[in-house]
């Protein structure tokens, strides 16, 4: 018998008049408009063409449509008419060559094929910053930029080089008679060509003053540097040889005071003979330091400067006043103790921007006398000086300058006051910008000099004292562009280019007894130090008196309060200082974080957006608040007032972010030079008063919705340990592996056995023992989220950018992604107890909601997955037309023009890491980033398909790769070595994270690892036995 | 002791010559030896002087004849010294051909010379003029053919005329007997009538059409026999055929990387900067020697070289050759795989080409030619170290001796698709 039971849908359908039965009746809510469809009845009816008729034209254009497509096209080849010897068609070219923006430096590998640069790679050769952040990965694209300034231009015209060169010259000698003071506003070179150049330039023209500036100041590290050891620099950090790393407010795996940490700090992570680095970071933004710290405190960043202080105490044995929440209170004196215990093996590092904190983080680490703590090499990334800087701002609105030439600079965005410094430069008689393309600051200028990429460019960097470096341009210039330093030769009267004077600086410096060419192939040159050389831009006499007394600055800082709520502005890992705003890669690249694309946001704690309104209730059934149906996060919007300049932003729910404080990122909000997608977020600039990351801020509700695109809709595990397993290090050296990594089980026949037992299998394993088999494994400990991966990824196999909207969908296309788990406990380990120990419905529904909740100050975990390589993969079994298979070598296979789009495979992985093309994202107008433009399309890699709409694609374990590394060991006839094999990610893992290689080579890094008690297989119970392999994530929460 | 025998037998040979000289003086040039002159100059001149036609050097048909032999001995002995000392005629040579010295042939004994001017002293061959095809034996198969099928219709023709004729008499006469014809049905009313037949030939008809059908999708996209007229006519047949180039000599990425390469314009001129006609004995039925002259001008044009000035003075144009083989991009290839590695002759895949006047695509460059020779063909292994290993430990597996592409894998989906 049928039930009379009545199932409803909404409560109006039990009301009887309600809109619900006339909502039944008619298959669509609202009349489908057919009369517009068809156009009125007359015209209808009076026109000749039948519906016969349109058939007939129908069929017959089809027929014809069809027929000519039987036909081939024709394909003109061109070659070249006179080859250079080193091109050889089909063959990749790797040149050596260095990144150096004024914010990004590292020695790069440029791969180039057919004379196109397609890939950024890191340089194994360099001793410093030879790895690639995401950022660097990215900029080849930027070289490929349609908004790129494609010649100078002299008052909003174009004009030719010889013209402009004319102008200026003649300007210049006119100032040379007049005495009026000519400016080089620049970005920090780092380099000692460009520094010798400019000394010459002043020696040619009388009156030249050149102000370094950094948009992003670290002038205050710099300063207390200066004073405290003669030169401008910053100090050197070798975290490998630090066995207890804290940091007050330092995001170091970030970009702090130029980065280029991360690989001497993951050394240092991966437990060895059962010890391992520990981490402790006190902050208020959750950085991506602070995620991989073992010990998060976070506080606003007043109280940081008090934490500074009071470790300072306690480390010294003085007294140290001021006052922090208890709980932090006994934090501090607790690590103060921990640092004392380690002496020379612990080190500090503070990101505050205060001069004086600077100098009582110097000081600390000498009285620790910290090894991994290095002065006689000092970093030469930063050497912007804010006071040089105001000097300039104040000089040019009086009118004292005759001329301000700029290069790698963009003050009118950069600078707070920006448009007052842009209106008064208007003011300048000659004003020339050397910029890749138009910005904020060149409406103010009379002249813009088209300055090339750096893969076009010639050039020296010195990282640190005695390293350094060379750029060499890969591509002859795309456009009518002309260096900064080749235009300064022209105008000295010079015939030399740049190339010749670099090659003179190495020649009579450091080069020394090495070969230029030598160190043009290897991109890097470590030379003995020398003594002092001349230093960047001009000393300017410093405003405040200098330290003579640590303990009054300690005292100053241990009196440091808040007025109320503070901003702490931050730098995203994927747009760094917005320099690279028009690149798609890095807009559409997921903050390691917050997991969001396109945008920039205040970050706030819940309890602080509880308490001023701007949080959104949890979407329910019933209800669309926080999430839309479609998982889309949505945030409110909150009025800011810094210094008068009031901003709308949305606000992102941060967990982890230190009550009383808010964080926004740089980089975002411009306009100009831009396309319309790129345009996303906010400037935080315009709240970057005095180059202080730190500022007193109003916050006020305001109306609206904003709409974020994240990759990744749930924070929290849910306490699943069979997708993480982390434990920590006592835990780790004192019990058996079972207990913190055990393997799964599985019952049959009533009795337990392991998941990866062939009886527990469906399917018969093939042997693959014979050959190649690759392996990824990827260790949870070394993994710090930078993400270069990613865009690695994404170069590599020409993975589409899909648009702000279509992320909002969940269409991402990235085949790597990094999971960003946080806990709800303290720890993941609660979170797997406290599930673990739900009974029954009631406590289930609603602990399993509370565990999605992360905590205030949650862990967090990264997690990089992409395709698993299962050997028995579910994806395999349900693709109805063979599409995607295995190959022997442990790669899942996915033939693009044998699939036919029934996403089976996609609904059927468990890991979800297959990804559709919903659209052409190629030849597109509706996704006009970089395949849509024949420009754009140079950075394709030829060697990989360009996947069309309707078809699967995911990651390949970049099986170009490894068939190109076996063809060449067959060609040369040999076996292949371990560390011959790579995929694009592990290639860019500057921390060494992942690792791939073949499984059958008994003696291979991989197969070790493959073999480790930290190793562990995502989802192992279900069987799928993957070719990717995970190390169990250690934390030290052993107090030292 | 020694050396003085020695001097005196050069002086006995050097005076038996100069007896010889005289005797012999008025038609000494004709003494050398055409043969052997022609090679000499082949290997040493040929590089600068045409026999006609001025090129880096002067033309030098009958230069003997110009210039005396002593001069000409010392110039090509060493010019150089001549033109420093400043032999007014040698200056001038030197001067009219852009002061490029020419190169010192000290090696060369007077008979050598005698054979060199020998050579160029030789009567210009008649332009051989091209056997115009007077209706030949080709020409005389067609006629045949075309009369034996004329007679046949005609023959056909007059029989059905003559049936028709006797099928009427036949019903005259019968009617004027009085027999009456019954009339059957027409032949169409009865096939349709008889529903066996119908049945039979609807299947017979679909499977017909079925056939057609599926050969016709099958060849969608399938260009075997892809034969595309190219802007120079490039004849595979002289250069790899009549001189036997080896094909990587101007394919020469085919070693080491996925694309054969279409050669730069840069290689043709490697030879093609002294080769600026070709000889009269390539020139065949459908190709006059002028033709192919023109073909080697386009070249010139397109490098931007000229003849006359033995330099490159014109502007480059890139060739747009029409492509032939032509993969999809869905398909990875490796030329260096097959040729390098496999040791794979050209041929297998490209055919004749050495043959070809006017390449053409041999194979069907489709999915399942490719799959047939994987199957079929064996690794080549010895000598590679890379092998090896994985040859031992799968030979073992599969029990053969030789593996083929195949069972090492080369039928894998992602082995050609990525």
């Amino acid at each position: 018998m049928a039930s009379n039971k009545k199932y409803w849908k909404s409560v109006e359908e039990l009301d009887t008049n309600s809109v619900v039965e006339t909502l039944q009746q008619s298959e669509f809510v609202e009349e489908i408009p057919v009369g517009d469809f068809l156009g009125d009845k007359e015209t209808l009816e009076d026109s000749s063409t039948t519906r016969r008729d349109f058939l007939k034209y129908v069929g017959f254009s089809t027929a014809a449509a069809s027929l000519a497509a039987c036909e081939g096209p024709v394909i003109k080849s061109i070659p070249y008419v006179v080859q250079p010897e080193q091109i050889r068609p089909g063959v990749a070219d790797y040149y050596a060559t260095t990144i150096a923006n004024g914010f990004d430096f590292a020695s790069v590998l440029v791969k180039t094929r057919e004379g196109r640069p397609i890939k950024i790679e890191p340089n194994k050769l360099a001793s410093s910053n030879g790895g690639t952040t995401a950022r660097v990965q990215a900029s080849v694209l930027s070289l490929y930029d349609n908004m790129r300034l494609k010649q100078p231009v002299a008052n909003n015209e174009f004009v030719y080089w010889s013209d402009l060169d004319k102008a200026v010259t003649g300007k210049l000698a006119e100032l040379n008679t007049s005495g009026k003071e000519v400016v080089l506003l620049t970005q920090t070179f780092a380099s000692p060509s460009t520094t010798r150049l400019i000394s010459e330039f002043k020696a040619k023209y009388s009156n030249v003053r050149h102000v370094v500036y950094d948009a992003i100041s670290e002038s205050a590290a710099l300063d207390a540097f200066q004073e405290k050891y003669g030169e401008r620099g910053l100090a050197d950090y070798n975290l490998e040889n630090a066995d207890l790393i804290v940091s007050v407010g330092a995001d170091f795996l970030g970009d702090w005071q130029g980065g280029g940490y991360e690989g001497s700090y993951a050394k240092g992570r991966v437990p060895k003979d059962g010890k391992m680095s520990r981490h402790v970071q006190f902050e208020s933004n959750m950085s991506l330091s602070g995620a991989n710290a073992d010990l998060r405190v976070s506080l606003t960043p007043s109280e940081q400067k008090v934490a500074l202080a009071k470790l300072y105490g306690y480390v010294t044995g003085s007294s140290v006043g001021g006052k922090l929440p208890k709980a932090v209170e006994a934090a501090v004196k607790k690590i103060a103790a921990e640092l004392k215990k380690a002496g020379s093996r612990a080190v500090v590092l503070t990101g505050i921007q205060d001069k004086g904190a600077q100098t009582v983080c110097l000081a600390i680490n000498e009285a620790l006398a910290s090894k991994a703590f290095n002065t006689a090499t000092p970093v030469k990334l930063r050497q912007g000086s804010d006071a040089a800087m105001n000097q300039l701002v104040a000089d040019v609105k009086s009118g004292k300058i005759g001329a301000v030439i700029m290069s790698g600079v963009n003050p009118v965005y950069t600078l707070a006051d920006g448009e007052a410094f842009g209106e008064a430069l208007k003011k300048i008689e000659l004003t020339v910008s050397f910029t890749e393309r138009e910005d904020e600051t060149s409406g103010y200028v009379k002249y813009l000099g088209a300055a090339p990429h750096y893969l076009e460019s010639w050039g020296d960097v010195e990282f640190k004292k005695g390293h350094y470096s060379l750029i060499q341009p890969t591509i002859k210039p795309l456009f009518d562009t002309r260096q900064f330093q080749d235009s300064l030769l022209k105008w000295m009267g010079s015939d030399d280019s740049y190339y010749t004077y670099i090659k003179s600086t190495w020649s009579t410096g450091f080069l020394g007894g090495s070969s230029w060419n030598k160190a043009l192939h290897d991109g890097v040159l470590v030379a003995p130090v020398v003594a002092v050389e001349a230093q960047e831009g001009d000393a300017v006499a410093a405003e405040e008196a200098p330290i003579a007394n640590v303990g009054a600055t300690v005292a100053k800082l241990a009196k440091a309060t808040a007025k109320g709520m503070e901003l702490s502005l931050y730098v995203k890992t994927g747009m760094g200082d917005g320099q690279m705003a028009n690149n798609p890669w890095l807009q559409e690249f997921p903050d390691p974080l917050t997991r969001a694309t396109w945008d920039n946001y205040l970050t706030m704690s819940q309890v602080d957006a509880d308490r001023l309104g701007l949080s959104l209730a949890q979407s329910t059934f019933f209800t669309e608040a926080r999430h839309d149906a479609n998982g889309g996060l949505n945030g409110t919007y909150a009025n800011i007032t810094v210094n008068g300049v009031t901003l709308k932003v949305p606000v992102m729910i941060q967990p982890g972010q230190a009550v009383g404080s808010v964080g926004m990122a740089f980089g975002y909000g411009r306009k100009l030079g831009l396309k319309t997608e790129m345009q996303t977020g906010v400037s935080a600039y315009k709240l970057y008063a005095n180059a202080d990351t730190t500022q007193d801020i109003k916050i006020e509700v305001t109306e609206g919705i904003h709409e974020f695109a994240c990759l990744q809709l749930h924070n929290t595990l849910m306490g699943r340990g069979d997708i993480v397993k982390d434990t920590t290090l006592e835990v780790f050296n004192t019990t058996d592996a079972k207990h913190w990594n055990p393997k799964p089980m599985v019952s049959k026949d009533h009795k337990m056995i392991p998941a990866s037992d062939p009886g527990a299998d469906l399917w018969t394993s093939f042997d693959r023992s014979i050959g190649h088999h690759f392996n990824l494994s990827i260790d949870l400990n070394s993994c710090t989220g930078c993400g270069a991966c990613v865009v690695a990824c994404h170069a590599e196999n020409n993975v589409p950018v899909v648009g702000k909207s279509e992320v909002r969908r969940s269409r991402d296309m990235h085949w790597l992604r990094i999971d960003r788990y946080y806990s709800s406990q303290d720890s993941f380990i609660d979170d797997v107890e406290k599930k673990d120990n739900i009974a029954g419905l009631g406590s289930s529904l609603s602990e399993f909601a509370e565990l999605e909740n992360p905590a205030a100050n949650p862990q967090v975990v990264f997690q990089p997955v992409m395709c698993q390589h299962c050997n028995h993969a579910s994806c395999e079994t349900v693709c109805p037309v063979a599409a995607t298979s295995h190959g022997r070598q442990g790669q899942n296979q996915m033939a693009y023009n044998r699939c036919v789009g029934t996403r089976y495979c996609a609904n059927n992985c468990a890991y979800k890491v297959r990804r559709f093309n919903w659209f052409l994202y190629n030849d597109n107008d509706e996704f006009d980033f970089n395949m849509n433009d024949d420009l754009g399309k140079m950075v394709l890699n030829p060697d990989v398909v360009v996947r069309s709409r309707g078809v699967m694609e995911k990651c390949s374990m970049c099986i170009q790769m490894t068939q190109k590394t076996i063809l060449d060991a067959k060609r040369e006839g040999r076996p292949i070595k371990d560390g011959e094999f790579q995929t694009a990610c592990s290639n860019a893992c500057e921390t060494g994270a992942m690792k791939f290689g073949d499984i059958n080579d008994h003696d291979s890094e991989v197969f070790r690892m493959k073999n480790d008690n930290r190793a562990y297989h995502l989802l192992e119970h279900i069987g799928t036995e993957p070719n990717v392999v995970y190390q169990t994530k250690v934390r030290n929460s052993n107090e030292a | 002791m020694k050396q003085v025998k020695h001097r005196n037998s050069t002086s006995k040979v050097l005076g038996f010559c100069l007896a010889v000289m005289l005797a012999f003086s008025t038609s000494i040039f004709a003494q050398g030896d055409v043969a052997a002159g022609k090679a000499l100059f082949n290997s040493n001149c040929a590089a600068c002087h045409k026999l006609d036609k001025d090129m880096t050097g002067p033309a030098l048909r009958g230069v003997a004849e110009r210039l005396e032999k002593d001069w000409l001995a010392s110039w090509i002995r060493n010019s150089a010294k001549m033109v420093k000392a400043g032999d007014s005629y040698a200056v001038e040579v030197f001067e009219k051909y852009n002061k490029t010295a020419m190169t010192a042939f000290p090696q060369f004994s007077d008979a050598d010379i005698d054979n060199i001017l020998a050579y160029t002293s030789a009567p210009k061959p008649e332009p051989k003029v091209a056997v115009a095809p007077v209706g030949g034996s080709s020409g005389n198969d067609g006629v045949s053919t075309d009369i034996v099928l004329g007679l046949l219709a005609l023959v056909l023709v007059v029989l059905a005329v003559m049936l028709v004729m006797v099928t009427k008499t036949l019903n005259n006469l019968a009617k004027q007997g009085g027999v009456v014809v019954e009339k059957t049905d027409s032949i169409w009313k009865r096939f349709v009538k008889n529903q066996f037949l119908v049945l039979v030939s609807v299947i017979a008809f679909m499977l017909f059409a079925g056939y057609h059908l599926f050969g016709f999708f099958m060849q969608v996209g399938v260009d075997q026999g892809y034969k595309p007229v190219q802007p120079i006519h490039f004849s595979h047949k002289i250069h790899a055929g009549d001189n036997e180039i080896d094909c990587k000599y101007c394919h020469s990425s085919a070693r080491v990387s996925k694309t054969s390469g279409i050669p730069a314009l840069n290689v043709c001129m490697n030879c093609h900067k002294t080769i600026s006609e070709v000889a009269p004995e390539t020139a065949d039925a459908d190709h006059s020697k002028g033709f192919y002259d023109e073909q080697i001008q386009k070249l010139y044009k397109a490098t931007g070289w000229s003849d006359a000035d033995q330099a490159y003075t014109g502007a480059p144009e890139p060739v747009k050759w029409v492509r032939v083989h032509n993969l999809p991009d869905f398909a990875y290839f490796n030329h260096s795989q097959h040729v390098t590695v496999a040791g794979v002759a050209c041929q297998k895949c490209h055919g004749p080409v050495e043959e070809m006047e006017i390449l053409e695509q041999h194979a069907p460059l489709t999915m399942g030619w490719c799959i047939n020779c994987h199957r079929d063909t064996n690794v080549k292994t010895e000598g590679n170290e890379y092998y090896t290993k994985i040859h031992a430990e799968l030979k073992k597996k599969y029990g053969v001796d030789q593996l083929t592409v195949a069972q090492m894998g080369g039928l894998e989906c992602g082995k050609c698709h990525y």
